[in-house]
């Protein structure tokens, strides 16, 4: 096998074994897993059950609460994603492997993209079975829902969210204390302007500006689209998400490797605890 | 092949004719809050100061120091997890700053604490450090039990989770670890510390093994004296991040005109061994 060869090899077996471990750490915690699970179904209820309470004609109520549920069930597969990717750094910290990890030769690109692709493989699975049980659950009825659509879009979504999750990613890095918080923040910030639970226009223009920016706002309104209209996936919504992810996952690549650079010089890449 | 054989990728990386580790005027620094001088005030805290030796290939050298005198530091900086504020340090003729990936896939470590995913098995978290360094599932499952057979971790118990095993087992698999990936240079931060005399005893007995089974050169870094005597071709002195010497034991207690280490340590610093509490450098790094 010719060097290179060799050296992807290497790098693919390195990617699988981080997607291998999360499989391996799912199944320790599954209870911990079933009861986040549980309080999500119970969370996304508490905003869904708003359609009941407005008093709209049975059509509008199905509409917007299928609105509603759309959008808490991408909030939640974002959040996954935001979570699994921004504490690459702080779990490894806290388990006591964070120096072993980032001592061998593995590409930091595949280390982070074996965590997102391990993400968005876990957030579809539990973001598929929070949408079917709430709707179940509610009697909220899709008709005309183009699932395969709505399941595209989000695949590519994805990749735009991996990018923004490996910037905030470093967060960690930086700062153990407080670094893993940001990413909350700047997971909260994102969802804010991307109307998850109402239209962009609504919001002031400075926020329908930086709504622009965030890949939310495309998967959020694709996929209300495929869900509550049958629509196919719309290139207007491809296009924008494609960018997103070109601009992202470098950009997102080349501010990890700088925070490790951070970290490294000032003896910050260490267990704690 | 032999689990502890070096494998055809490391080998390539291992140049001919240089030293395994060749380490000029080193430095480090961290920095630390001075409350006294304000409370966003900083001070610059020497860890390491212009450090310079050399190791040659298959030499074990144990280098002796307190908590805070900077062999934690000095670990670090070759296993490419901080970053050197001056001087160099190659690993096989490659620099530790700039050619980490070639430095990483020669070099692995044992630290004090085991450091696993904890609800992880034995099995399990071995399998996953080996996948970083391109190990596939087929190789690993043949691996993985051979290597924990050698390091006198009971087979049978590969599969349960590591909070389950005591500290001693927790330790020959952090052992297993750093030999599965066939490092050529294993560095060793107090891998003994917290084990009980009989873990102690067979761990150093593997190390003893390892050397003359295992193309490795080892830098054993301790506060144990009597464990760098018994395990060591050369001792160095680490004291508050300066290298005092770096020679044969006999050589050492030759030149103080002592008998033992500890008597040398006094001679060297002017100071007891055991009676400095000093701050660990670790401690120094985290809320530095």
């Amino acid at each position: 096998m010719s060097a290179v060869g060799a050296t992807v090899r290497s790098e693919l077996i390195g990617l699988g074994g981080i997607v291998e471990r999360n499989i391996y750490l799912t199944k320790r915690y599954f209870l911990w897993d079933l009861a986040f699970m549980v309080w999500t179904i119970a969370n996304t209820l508490t905003i869904v059950f708003i359609a009941r309470a407005v008093k709209l004609p049975a059509a509008q109520e199905n509409r917007l609460a299928t609105s509603l549920l759309v959008g808490a069930v991408i909030w939640a597969f974002l959040g996954i994603i935001f979570e699994f990717v921004t504490e690459t750094v702080a779990w490894e910290r806290w388990e006591g492997t964070i120096e072993y990890t980032f001592m061998a030769p593995l590409s930091r690109s595949m280390h982070l993209f074996g965590m997102g692709a391990f993400a968005v493989l876990y957030g579809l699975i539990r973001a598929t079975i929070l949408f079917f049980v709430v709707a179940a659950f509610i009697g909220i009825h899709m008709p005309n829902a183009n699932f395969g659509a709505a399941l595209a879009l989000i695949g590519i979504a994805s990749f735009s969210f991996i990018g923004i999750g490996m910037m905030t990613s470093v967060l960690p890095l930086i700062s153990p204390e407080k670094g893993a918080q940001l990413g909350f923040v700047m997971q909260g910030m994102m969802l804010v302007v991307s109307g998850v639970y109402y239209p962009v226009s609504v919001m002031p223009h400075w926020m329908q500006a930086i709504a622009k920016i965030s890949p939310a706002t495309y998967a959020l309104r694709g996929d209300r689209a495929s869900i509550v209209k049958g629509a196919g996936i719309a290139w207007a919504d491809v296009w924008p998400l494609l960018i997103i992810a070109v601009v992202a996952i470098p950009l997102g690549l080349a501010t990890f490797k700088r925070g490790e650079r951070y970290a490294k010089k000032h003896g910050k890449l260490k267990r704690s605890g | 092949m032999s689990s502890f054989a070096v494998p055809p990728s490391v080998g390539t990386s291992v140049r001919s004719g240089v030293p395994a580790v060749e380490v000029t005027d080193l430095r480090k620094e961290f920095r630390r809050r001075d409350k006294r001088a304000g409370r966003f005030a900083r001070r610059r805290m020497p860890a390491l100061q212009g450090v310079s030796f050399t190791m040659e290939r298959g030499e074990c050298v144990a280098i002796l120091g307190q908590n805070g005198s900077g062999k934690s530091t000095l670990v670090r900086l070759l296993s490419t997890l901080l970053i050197n504020d001056g001087g160099e340090a190659k690993i096989f003729g490659h620099d530790a700053f700039r050619e980490t990936r070639a430095v990483q896939r020669l070099v692995n470590r044992v630290s004090v604490e085991a450091s696993f995913f904890k609800k992880m098995s034995a099995a399990e978290n071995l399998s996953y450090a080996a996948r970083f360094y391109g190990m596939g599932p087929a190789e690993t499952r043949v691996k993985i039990p051979e290597i924990l057979e050698r390091v006198g971790f009971p087979v049978d118990r590969r599969g349960e989770s590591m909070e389950n095993l005591s500290r001693g087992m927790q330790q020959k698999v952090a052992l297993a670890r750093a030999l599965l990936t066939s490092p050529v240079l294993l560095l060793l931060d107090e891998p003994t510390t917290g084990l009980d005399p009989r873990s102690k005893l067979e761990v150093q007995d593997f190390i003893k093994a390892v050397r003359v089974e295992h193309d490795a050169t080892i830098l054993l870094c301790t506060h144990d004296m009597l464990e760098a005597e018994s395990l060591a071709d050369r001792v160095g002195l680490l004291d508050r991040g300066k290298l005092l010497f770096l020679e044969p034991v006999d050589d050492v207690k030759r030149r103080y005109g002592v008998e033992t280490l500890e008597e040398a340590f006094f001679a060297a610093t002017g100071r007891e061994y055991e009676a400095e509490a000093d701050e660990d450098d670790e401690i120094r790094e985290v809320f530095g």
